[in-house]
This record gives C-alpha cells, sequence and structure tokens, in this order.
C-alpha cells in the first residue's frame, strides 16, 4: 500500500480549510447558529454548532481567523443557548439543558417537531467544552466565554434523561415524551455518556454505562477482532474530541484493545467490505469506501424516479449488512484519517482523483454515487454541504496534524472525571 | 374465538379437510369406557400430548389423552404445517418475480392463485395429519377422549361429566392468541393465526399488528401473495428478543418485499366505514389512519389454563404465565405435570415436544430430568430466515461470560454467491479466549437448518476448534460454519506462535 499515491500536505490543508469556510458561510452570526446543510432554508443544527464551536481553536492556530473573531462567534453561540427558551414547550429552545436537535436559524425555536437530542446536545457541549479549554486568557471577553461554558454544561439534567432506565433516552418530545426504547449496541455515544457521568451538577449513575457497554457486541470480522458497529461515523464522532489512545475502559481492559484502535479496524474492516462489494456497486474497492450516515439518492428524486434498485436517501449506511445502495461519504476517509493515515490518505486521494465532482469548492459534499453516474455528469452527488461532514473533516486533519483537539480535551476536568466514572484507566488518565 | 369477519370459517372446504379432520376429529366420535385407573392422563392434544401419549403408551402405560377440538393441535392444524406450506408458495412466486437475477425471465402472465395456494396448504395439512390420526393413537393403545377437561380432585378429572382416575397427568393445553386490547378491534373482525389459514380470497389489503415470528412470516408471505400489507410493530425493530443486525436485515428484506414497515408504531383505534377497516395508528407524536381489508394479529400467546378447575387438582398456574413448574416441569400438585406452550416460555414445537419426552421420564420412570438442560434452536421462516440457539451476547454479559462473536456474512460463502443468497450472517458465540459455543444467530434462507449443526456441537460439548476439523461438503451454505470455525483457529496464531512456526519453517 505504501506505493499507492496518496493526499499531500498542502491538499490536506486546502481541503481543511474549505471544510471550515462551511461554518464562515452556514452562520447567523447574530445568534451564532448554524445550519444543518448549505441548502436553501435549513434550520440549525445543534449538533453542528457543536462541530463549529471546535473548529474555532483551529482557525485561530493556523490562522485562518483571528482570536478576536472566534471568540465573539463562540460568545454569540453560548450566549444565545445561556438565554433560550428552556420551557420544554413545543416552540421552545430546550428542556432541562438539552437542546431540540433542530431549531430555526433566526428565532432559535424548535423546528420540525425535532426531539430534545441527547446525543447532539452532547455534541453542542463538547464543542462548547473545547472552546472554554482554548480560550483560556485572562481578559474580560474569554472570562466571559468560560462561565457561559459552565453554566451550559452544569444546567444540563443528564440523569433526566435516563428516565428511570438503565441507559440514557435518544430523545424527548413534549407532545409524546421519552422515546420509549433505548439505545442498544456500540454507538457514536460515548461522548454523550463522559459528559453526563462528568457532570458535577446532574451525574448520571455509574450503572448506566456499564448497561449500555452490555450491549456491546465484539466481534471477527474478515479477519479483525473489533467492536462491532456498521455506519464508520460511530468509530469516529467521539474520538474527534476524546484521544482513546492508551485508555481503557473494562470492556476494553478484557478485549486488550482500546477504542482508537477499535476504529483502526473499522476502517480496514470497511476496506475489506468495499473490496468484496458483495452488492457489486460501481466504484468500490480496497482505496474507495466510506459507508456512514450522510445524504444519498432517493427514489422520490424527480431524475431517479425510474430507478429500481432501492435507495435510502439520508440513512445511517454501513458494513457489512448496509444499507447500501453504493452511496460512499467521500469524506469519511479523511474522518479516519488519525487511526490510519496511510490507508486514508490513499483512499481520500484514490477517491478524489476518480470522482473529483464529489468536491464542490473544495468542500465535500455528503455523498456520491458512482453507480448512478449520467453521462457527462460523472457520479450521482448529494447537493450542497452537511455541516457534520465538514466539522468532522476539520476536527480529523487537525487531530492528524497536530492533536489540538484532543489535548485540549484531555485537560477538561469533566472529560476526564467522566472517563474515570466510566472506568476507563492507563494512558493519558 | 367469536368473530364476526366474512372470512371466517371451519367450515371443511374439500376433501383435503375432510381427509384432515377425519384423522383429527372424526364425525360421530364416541369416547371409550374410562379405565378404572390410568397411569397417564394427558389433557391436550397438540404436539406435547400426542408426544407424551405415543412415548408412554409404547412403553407400556395404560394412557388417556384428552382433546377438546383437533388432535395435532396448533402446529398442526393453525400453526407450523399451514405456513411454512403457504410460506414455499410465496417464496416462490418471489424467486418468478426476481427471475432476473438468476438469468431467468419471469414468466409474462404471473399471477397469484390464491385459492390454489390455499388447496395445496391444505392439502401438505391432511397428508402430515395421517400422523397424528386418531387411529395411530387407538393403534398404540391410546384411550382417545374429545371433550372438555375437568379436574375433579388431585388425582381425578372429568371429561363431559366421564370421570377419569389418574396416577399421574400431564397439562398439555397449549396456547391460544393473545388479543390486542384496541377499541374496536373485535367489532371490526380480525385475523389470527386460529382463522387466517381458512381464507378463501386474499385481502387486497392486510394491516398486520405485531412483529413477532407470526406477524413477521405472515406479512411476508401475504405481500409476496399480492396483497398491499402493511405492517405495524411497537419496537424500533422487528423480532425484539433477537440480534439487531437479524432484526435489521429482516426490515431492509421487508421493504424490498414492498411491505410498508411502520416500527415504533402502534394501532390505537379501529372502526368500519364503508366496509372497509379503517385503523389509527400512532408513532410517537404523529397520527396516521390507514384503510385496510382485513388485520391480522401477532401479538403474543397466553397459555390455556382456563376452564380446567385447576384450583380442585392444586395445581397453581397464572393467566399470563400457565402452569408453573419446577425445573422438572411438575406442578405444585406433584402428580400433575405440564409440557408445551401452557407452561413454556419459549412456544415452540420442537419444545413442546421435547418438554413432553422429559414429562414421561419424569412422571413414569422416576426420572430428573431438567427443563434447563436443554438447548433449545428456534427460527422464524421469513426470508431470509432467522435462527437462533443458546445466549445472546447480552444474555452472556449479564451472566459475566466474556465473550467472543465470530462473524461470516454470507457474501463470503460460495454457494450463497452461486444461490444469489447472500443476505445474512452466521454469527457463532464463544466464551472469550475459549472454543466454547455459547450460541449462534444465524440469518440465512436456509438458516432453520444451517442451525442444528450449532445445536449438536453445544448438545455435545464440540467446540469451534474440532468444528473446525469437520469436513462440510462443498459448496453448500453450511460451510459459513467451517468459515467461523476457521477465523477462531486463525485467532490462535498469536505473534509469538506465528514467530516459532516461521523459525520452524526457516529450520
Amino acid at each position: 500500500m505504501s506505493s499507492e499515491p496518496s493526499m499531500n500536505e498542502q491538499m490536506l490543508d486546502q481541503l481543511q480549510r474549505a471544510a471550515f469556510g462551511y461554518f464562515l458561510q452556514a452562520v447567523n452570526p447574530a445568534n451564532g447558529l448554524i445550519a444543518d446543510t448549505s441548502r436553501e432554508g435549513s434550520p440549525c443544527s445543534i449538533g453542528v454548532v457543536g462541530f463549529a464551536l471546535s473548529t474555532y481553536p483551529v482557525a485561530v492556530e493556523r490562522g485562518w481567523m483571528a482570536r478576536s473573531d472566534a471568540v465573539e462567534r463562540s460568545l454569540a453561540a453560548l450566549r444565545f443557548f445561556r438565554d433560550s427558551d428552556q420551557s420544554g414547550s413545543p416552540e421552545a429552545t430546550g428542556y432541562k439543558g438539552f437542546y431540540y436537535h433542530f431549531l430555526d436559524m433566526h428565532s432559535g425555536a424548535r423546528v420540525w417537531r425535532s426531539e430534545l437530542s441527547t446525543i447532539d446536545t452532547a455534541l453542542l457541549i463538547a464543542g462548547a467544552l473545547t472552546v472554554g479549554q482554548y480560550f483560556s486568557a485572562n481578559t474580560p471577553e474569554e472570562t466571559g466565554l468560560r462561565k457561559l461554558v459552565e453554566a451550559l454544561y452544569l444546567r444540563v439534567d443528564w440523569r433526566w434523561s435516563q428516565s428511570g432506565a438503565a441507559t440514557i433516552r435518544q430523545g424527548w418530545k413534549p407532545e409524546c415524551g421519552f422515546q420509549h426504547y433505548g439505545w442498544d449496541g456500540y454507538n457514536e455515544s460515548i461522548i454523550l455518556y463522559v459528559l453526563a457521568l462528568g457532570s458535577p451538577t446532574h451525574p448520571i449513575d455509574g450503572d448506566c454505562y456499564q448497561a449500555w457497554t452490555a450491549t456491546y457486541q465484539w466481534e471477527n470480522l474478515y479477519g479483525y477482532d473489533f467492536l462491532y458497529a456498521g455506519p464508520l461515523f460511530i468509530h469516529q464522532f467521539s474520538h474527534a474530541w476524546i484521544d482513546f489512545r492508551g485508555i481503557r475502559d473494562c470492556f476494553m481492559r478484557e478485549k486488550r484493545c482500546d477504542y482508537f484502535e477499535n476504529s483502526r479496524r473499522a476502517t480496514e474492516v470497511q476496506r475489506e467490505y468495499a473490496r468484496r462489494n458483495p452488492n457489486r456497486f460501481v466504484g468500490y474497492d480496497e482505496n474507495c469506501w466510506g459507508l456512514t450516515a450522510c445524504d444519498g439518492p432517493s427514489n422520490q428524486l424527480p431524475e431517479l424516479a425510474n430507478e429500481r434498485r432501492r435507495l435510502f436517501g439520508y440513512a445511517a449506511r454501513g458494513v457489512p449488512y448496509g444499507p447500501d445502495d453504493g452511496t460512499l461519504g467521500g469524506w469519511a476517509a479523511l474522518a479516519s484519517l488519525p487511526f490510519a493515515p496511510e490507508t486514508a490518505l490513499c483512499a481520500a486521494h484514490n477517491m478524489l482523483k476518480r470522482y473529483p465532482e464529489m468536491l464542490s469548492a473544495l468542500q465535500y459534499t455528503s455523498s456520491f454515487n458512482p453507480t448512478l453516474a449520467s453521462a457527462g455528469r460523472g457520479a450521482w452527488v448529494s447537493a450542497g454541504h452537511f455541516g457534520l461532514d465538514q466539522g468532522i473533516v476539520v476536527m480529523m486533519i487537525e487531530n492528524y496534524r497536530s492533536q489540538l483537539i484532543w489535548r485540549l480535551m484531555r485537560d477538561c476536568p469533566y472529560i476526564g472525571a467522566g472517563l474515570r466514572r466510566a472506568g476507563f484507566r492507563g494512558g493519558w488518565l | 374465538m367469536q368473530q364476526q369477519d366474512y372470512f371466517y370459517s371451519t367450515v371443511p372446504q374439500d376433501s383435503h379437510d375432510r381427509e384432515r379432520l377425519d384423522n383429527v376429529h372424526p364425525a360421530g366420535w364416541r369416547n371409550p369406557q374410562p379405565a378404572d385407573r390410568y397411569s397417564l392422563v394427558v389433557v391436550g392434544a397438540g404436539t406435547a400430548g400426542l408426544v407424551a401419549a405415543h412415548a408412554a403408551a409404547a412403553l407400556g402405560a395404560k394412557v388417556a389423552l384428552i382433546e377438546r377440538n383437533l388432535l395435532g393441535g396448533d402446529c398442526l392444524n393453525v400453526g407450523c404445517v399451514p405456513s411454512k406450506a403457504i410460506i414455499r408458495t410465496a417464496r416462490l412466486y418471489a424467486d418468478m418475480r426476481n427471475a432476473g437475477q438468476y438469468g431467468a425471465q419471469t414468466p409474462d402472465d404471473l399471477r397469484v392463485d390464491f385459492a390454489a395456494v390455499m388447496q395445496r396448504m391444505r392439502g401438505i395439512r391432511a397428508r402430515i395429519s395421517r400422523a397424528d390420526s386418531v387411529h395411530r393413537l387407538i393403534e398404540a393403545g391410546v384411550d382417545v377422549f374429545f371433550g372438555e377437561a375437568r379436574f375433579t380432585g388431585t388425582d381425578t378429572l372429568t371429561v363431559d361429566g366421564v370421570k377419569l382416575r389418574f396416577k399421574k397427568a400431564l397439562i398439555a393445553t397449549g396456547a391460544r392468541p393473545n388479543t390486542p386490547l384496541i377499541p374496536g378491534l373485535v367489532e371490526a373482525g380480525f385475523l389470527t393465526n386460529e382463522n387466517v389459514f381458512d381464507l378463501t380470497e386474499l385481502p387486497r389489503r392486510l394491516l398486520v399488528i405485531g412483529g413477532g415470528p407470526l406477524g413477521c412470516e405472515l406479512a411476508q408471505a401475504f405481500c409476496r401473495f399480492g396483497a398491499q400489507t402493511i405492517i405495524a410493530q411497537d419496537w424500533p425493530l422487528f423480532l425484539p428478543k433477537e440480534e439487531r443486525d437479524a432484526a435489521q436485515l429482516l426490515s431492509d428484506a421487508f421493504a424490498r418485499d414492498g411491505i410498508e414497515v411502520r416500527l415504533n408504531t402502534r394501532a390505537v383505534n379501529v372502526r368500519t366505514e364503508g366496509g372497509q377497516k379503517l385503523v389509527d395508528l400512532v408513532s410517537d407524536d404523529y397520527k396516521s389512519t390507514v384503510a385496510v381489508d382485513a388485520i391480522l394479529t401477532g401479538t403474543g400467546r397466553v397459555p390455556n389454563v382456563d376452564g380446567l378447575n385447576l384450583e380442585a387438582a392444586g395445581v397453581d398456574f397464572d393467566t399470563a404465565l400457565g402452569i408453573r413448574v419446577d425445573d422438572f416441569l411438575c406442578s405444585s400438585n406433584r402428580r400433575i405435570y405440564a409440557a408445551g406452550d401452557a407452561c413454556l416460555e419459549h412456544k415452540f414445537t420442537h419444545t413442546a415436544d421435547a418438554s413432553a419426552r422429559i414429562v414421561v421420564r419424569n412422571a413414569l420412570f422416576l426420572g430428573r430430568q431438567r427443563l434447563s438442560a436443554l438447548t433449545i434452536p428456534w427460527c422464524t421462516y421469513t426470508d431470509p430466515a432467522i435462527a437462533h440457539v443458546g445466549l445472546y451476547v447480552r444474555q452472556a454479559h449479564e451472566r459475566c461470560i466474556p465473550v467472543k462473536t465470530f462473524t461470516i456474512p454470507m457474501h463470503d460463502v460460495d454457494r450463497a454467491i452461486a444461490d444469489n443468497e447472500e443476505v445474512g450472517f452466521v454469527k457463532i458465540h464463544v466464551k472469550e479466549r475459549t472454543d466454547r459455543i455459547l450460541g449462534a444467530t444465524i440469518v440465512a434462507r436456509h438458516a432453520g437448518d444451517i442451525i442444528n449443526e450449532i445445536t449438536l456441537a453445544m448438545v455435545a460439548g464440540i467446540g469451534l476448534r474440532t468444528l473446525a476439523h469437520v469436513i462440510h461438503a462443498y459448496p453448500t451454505q453450511a460451510e459459513a460454519i467451517k468459515k467461523a470455525a476457521d477465523a477462531y483457529n486463525r485467532t490462535r496464531l498469536t505473534p509469538t506462535i506465528q514467530a516459532l512456526l516461521r523459525g520452524w519453517l526457516r529450520w
């Protein structure tokens, strides 16, 4: 593989900066909210705001943004959430310190009858803690910023989100209460559990994390032993903030592995699946993969109305059981960069070379589908850009290049406390 | 089941049903004169009752068997046998529609003849009913009584007023469909496994309530016959006890077949308007109404414990859980045992069979066989089918057993590729750092056949390491098990062992 052409540092820098550009384009400067996607009329996604906050330190360090500008943008968002309607009414912004998944870009009120999202609130809070760690100067602005971060984190009632159950619930709606099912199996929510365990005000029980890990499946698949989860983003999201190298919870101690190494193996499993390509989609091979949560073609699209294959639209695509309709997230390879640099850079280079249409204005679109290529236009490409994708690209390239986010969060006392309460030991802890 | 549904009919429709009824409840039957005292009286002649009666009689016991309806019980008459018969035809229609995948052509005029489907089913049911017939029981020396059994003491019962005395008794009264408490459902009429096989015409639009095995199997079959089918399940996935991946693959298969899948959805009201049934569905805060021609419920089963006057016999029971038995299947009355759906959590024909055999040994021959010692596989015969045996991973975690799963996707199995049956997997769970098999889940078109090898290995105490030495005929889909065993063997090649091997080969 080392002989394969790979992506160079200059290209990586261009892609990272372009991805960051999304947050400059999609922001409402008045309240710091960031649009979920670049599509017309897109609401704000609170998770995307969390990613945006996390990228501001990167932008400052790389000289893309003045520190004062980054502070101002962070303060705008943090003040908005502090002052937001926390009544839990159907048109409010949040409840119990949590926030509805999608908000109106201007008023900040709930839209789409979305759920009060536990994981997306965790991503938002993780972003807030990131700026809280980075902006450590003794100026009135940065001191005020840190107080805001503290206030937002401390008011989240994580215990309430258990609703008396063994594990954290996915969401709550004012119309019907908690969504009545749990959230089993390994998924992207380690960051959620760590924040919920680290809270000095409303922590969940330590048993809650054990109850969740009891639903894990440790599998040998394609020759790799790993903690199974199909979509690649699951192996990436919590890792954008937490440096899992060498730290292990009880489960990983038993398996003589850690979550970082696990994500490396998950990346290799993606390659193996793409190499096998059981559904015979165009383009898949060991350097063209990325089944993850992303937008995708849909049978409802007028131009695809005659397509006989089932298409899944926005879905958490995964391996080896799908859903798989030939759609790949081009950005997913770079989001695995810290775990498997050589593999990820080869794949990112290869995919961009073959399907350059997956980029527009140097930003990754959410997905591309070479099986649905049209004459002269190349692969089918998702319209616009999605904030989550841009955020994870900026953060993971940075963790690969300088480990900036990991270093910041290693020093965050709440993260450390949460990890320890979850049973993590060793390494930098 | 008092339903006013135009589909509902129990009238024998053809020579097949006449043959079946002649086998399982002949017209004009007259009960025999009871013996003074029976070694074993069996109440209920479903699978458990028939197995126990035949086994006990073969060993020389004087046996009476009481049945209030049809010999063969649910399995033969309204369960496994008819459902598997129609599922086979449904699968054929699916294959014909997908003929292009096999390099074949879909027939130009592909029409479903539902009457022929049901006639074939009745023929199969009649044929299999010969094994359960009253004539075979008589030949075996069993006294067969048709009628309602009612205990009158700790060692007596009556059948339609005639007294029978027993040394030991077995309650094998089975279970019946649970009727969901949905306002308007009973008034509108609905189907269960007890009457769905009496249908004479295919409902144009069908709502299946419940995503358990029965609901899943029949939803897929009726969809493949051409019914516009909606399945509503009050959980995020079908078959909630099964592995997440298995249930996910099933959801995908349903969607591929054209079933409208409504997960996290409850039916909350039913009403009839203009000859159609309008059903209100609620998913979180999303409400909708669907119009259908028939509703099929598959929302669990409740044991038949009513009307037996169990109090008189001193037999403890629970209306939801059934007869209370110990691990030896003995009730609170030491003379009286239970088997099958009337007392078991796992309501399958093969567990009814196995439990009945335990009862014969324990009740008549001082046996001490335990129910908990059984290794019980099961299978839901959807396409792909979902089979399981032993522990699930979560159960292993609950028992603090470290577990590792060897997974072989069916797309890595040559025969599955050749058969265009690549959807699914074989997952074998072993105790971490050993080859001891704790359980397995298989999703494959023929998962029910493949699981038997794992069950055999578990019962015989054969580990994955040994299975790697078992030569499997090539190409077969069961080769997936060999591949899992090979994967296990590869994990034994630690870096140290690999270095030693390299040293040896260099030497």
